[in-house]
């Protein structure tokens, strides 16, 4: 059931090669990601996960164009990205709405950025916005939304620019688990409505084993590529598909690859606190 | 087990409940004067130097038509107005170039912050043989003395805008000055706009002061002319007037801001 997956020959839209990022720190150089190589195919959901420190969030920044300091590449449709690239749509883990801009003029932010004439941007964000399940709050300030509402926001936001690829950093990491399972319904709704090829960094088992086609798992630092697991489940899903058994089997067997890695994080940071305490 | 009791509705409070906080604070206004109003009365404080509160209320109408109390609040508002047109502009150029250039950030904000706690009314002379003795005086004094805390929020706001933010800006490919225009100057216009609301307070403060002190242009000098005259039930009503208008500026400004944040 679980096997390595091997690109499929013309479906990559996306390929990282041989990603390698050191930090220097206090304590010395940190390999955060640690000569990571994967590639990401046309209209798949592809989760990378991994405990906390391990790099996800470097890995974001990397693919996203936000880190250049790396070595190794990334393509997107063979295209070395040297920086943030058109085609990738990113959704960060914080809240990320404009509070000066009310939801229409949030979502209709990437398109006034291309000169889009006004009327028609507002009839394309309108469009967006019913699409993650907004509409009736077009003219509310994200002071006036809820956490989850924000988040869909942002995700309008970031749809709306059209991209290649939906770049998301544990977007429903600030949220409850019952706001987290629906909005993970309406992400694999609008994914699968669009056909949106989407990357998700999460360390939550449960979203990535929902939404997901393939699951990336990483290691404890340095952040290298333990395994890639194909989720077998049928197509559409929604949140109903916790509650089976194979569900439940991928769970437990990603978790088996995780253990070990999260108690390695959790010792490396007891080490740490006593060692900051010590001195 | 016990019967639950039927739910019942909360009782609408009164809407003298919605005022209580204005109407005690008014109290305590009026609590005051008359306190004053009796130890003024019963001898215990001179009133050759605080005029019973009454009087002052009495000279009001007095002030307001023999004094021209609402062309001097025009000069007045005018000389502020004009300096809070001068920091919004040099104050915000100012903290956004210490934003831009770290060095210059470097060198001068603590310079700045130290500046914004200096008397610099106490210049006066200074300015009066730059500006004369004339309303430019006022106004570059109140200036002077304004310009810091919007140097200051203006960096404040700047440096503060949530990385996040920035972030978005640069996943959108936005050039630096799309990123500036876009989102942080947006971001940090709450924090810009307490600092004007400061600098104006600050300017107000300073102008009427040095009207006062160079018995030039209007409610600090009418306060000087009635103390002049030892009209003291007149000086304490130009004073209140001064009180009076200090409030509602700070009220419109308050307004003001609030339009211009949505919602937080």
């Amino acid at each position: 059931m679980l096997s390595p997956s091997a690109p499929k020959a013309g479906g990559d839209i996306l390929v990282a090669d041989d990603i390698y990022v050191r930090f220097d720190t206090a304590e010395g150089p940190v390999t955060a990601v640690d000569h990571m190589s994967f590639n990401v195919r046309q209209g798949e959901f592809l989760s990378v996960i991994g405990p906390s420190g391990c790099g996800k969030s470097t890995l974001f920044n990397v693919i996203g164009g936000l880190l250049t300091s790396h070595d190794g590449t990334v393509k997107v449709g063979g295209e070395t990205i040297a920086g943030p690239h058109k085609s990738i749509g990113m959704v960060f883990q914080e809240e990320s709405t404009f509070p000066w801009r009310n939801v229409t003029d949030n979502v209709a932010f990437p398109l006034e950025l291309t000169g889009m004439p006004k009327a028609k941007r507002i009839e394309r964000a309108r469009r967006f916005i019913q699409l993650v399940g907004l509409a009736g709050f077009e003219n509310r300030f994200p002071g006036e939304l809820s956490g989850g509402m924000r988040q869909r926001v942002s995700l309008a936001r970031t749809l709306a620019s059209e991209p290649k690829i939906l770049l998301m950093d544990e977007p429903f990491a600030a949220l409850d688990e019952q706001t987290r399972l629906l909005l993970g319904d309406k992400v694999l709704q609008i994914q699968q409505q669009l056909k949106q090829t989407t990357l998700l960094i999460t360390h939550n088992i449960t979203e990535a084993v929902q939404m997901s086609d393939r699951i990336l798992v990483m290691t404890y630092r340095p952040g290298k590529l333990k395994r890639i697991v194909e989720i077998d489940l049928p197509r559409p899903r929604t949140s109903e598909i916790v509650g089976s058994e194979a569900f439940g089997r991928y769970v437990a067997e990603i978790w088996n690859d995780l253990r070990e890695e999260a108690s390695r994080g959790m010792r490396d940071e007891e080490a740490h606190a006593l060692h900051e305490h010590a001195s | 087990m016990s019967a639950v009791a039927p739910a019942r509705p909360a009782p609408r409070p009164s809407p003298l409940f919605a005022y209580a906080p204005a109407l005690t604070g008014l109290a305590t206004v009026v609590a005051f004067f008359v306190l004053m109003e009796v130890l003024i009365r019963v001898g215990v404080i001179s009133r050759f130097i605080v005029p019973p509160p009454s009087e002052i209320i009495g000279s009001f109408y007095r002030v307001i038509t023999e004094e021209h109390v609402f062309r001097r609040f025009l000069l007045t508002l005018g000389e502020c107005l004009t300096a809070g047109v001068m920091i919004t502009v040099f104050g915000v150029a100012g903290g956004v170039l210490m934003h831009r250039y770290k060095l210059l950030q470097q060198a001068c904000e603590t310079w700045v912050a130290a500046f914004a706690a200096a008397p610099v009314v106490l210049a006066y002379p200074l300015f009066m043989v730059i500006f004369g003795r004339s309303a430019w005086t006022i106004i570059m004094i109140g200036f002077v003395a304004a310009l810091p805390p919007v140097i200051l929020k203006t960096l404040e706001g700047l440096s503060g805008t949530r990385k996040v933010l920035v972030n978005v800006g640069k996943s959108f490919n936005l050039s630096g000055s799309q990123q500036f225009w876009k989102i942080m100057f947006p971001a940090a216009l709450p924090t810009i706009f307490v600092g004007i609301r400061l600098g104006l307070i600050f300017a107000l403060i300073n102008i009427v002061g040095v009207e006062f002190l160079i018995n030039y242009g209007g409610l600090g000098q009418l306060i000087n002319d009635l103390a002049e005259r030892y009209d003291l039930a007149g000086t304490y009503a130009a004073i209140c007037f001064v009180i009076l208008v200090s409030v509602v500026f700070f009220m419109a400004l308050e307004k003001v801001e609030r339009w211009l944040r949505p919602v937080d």
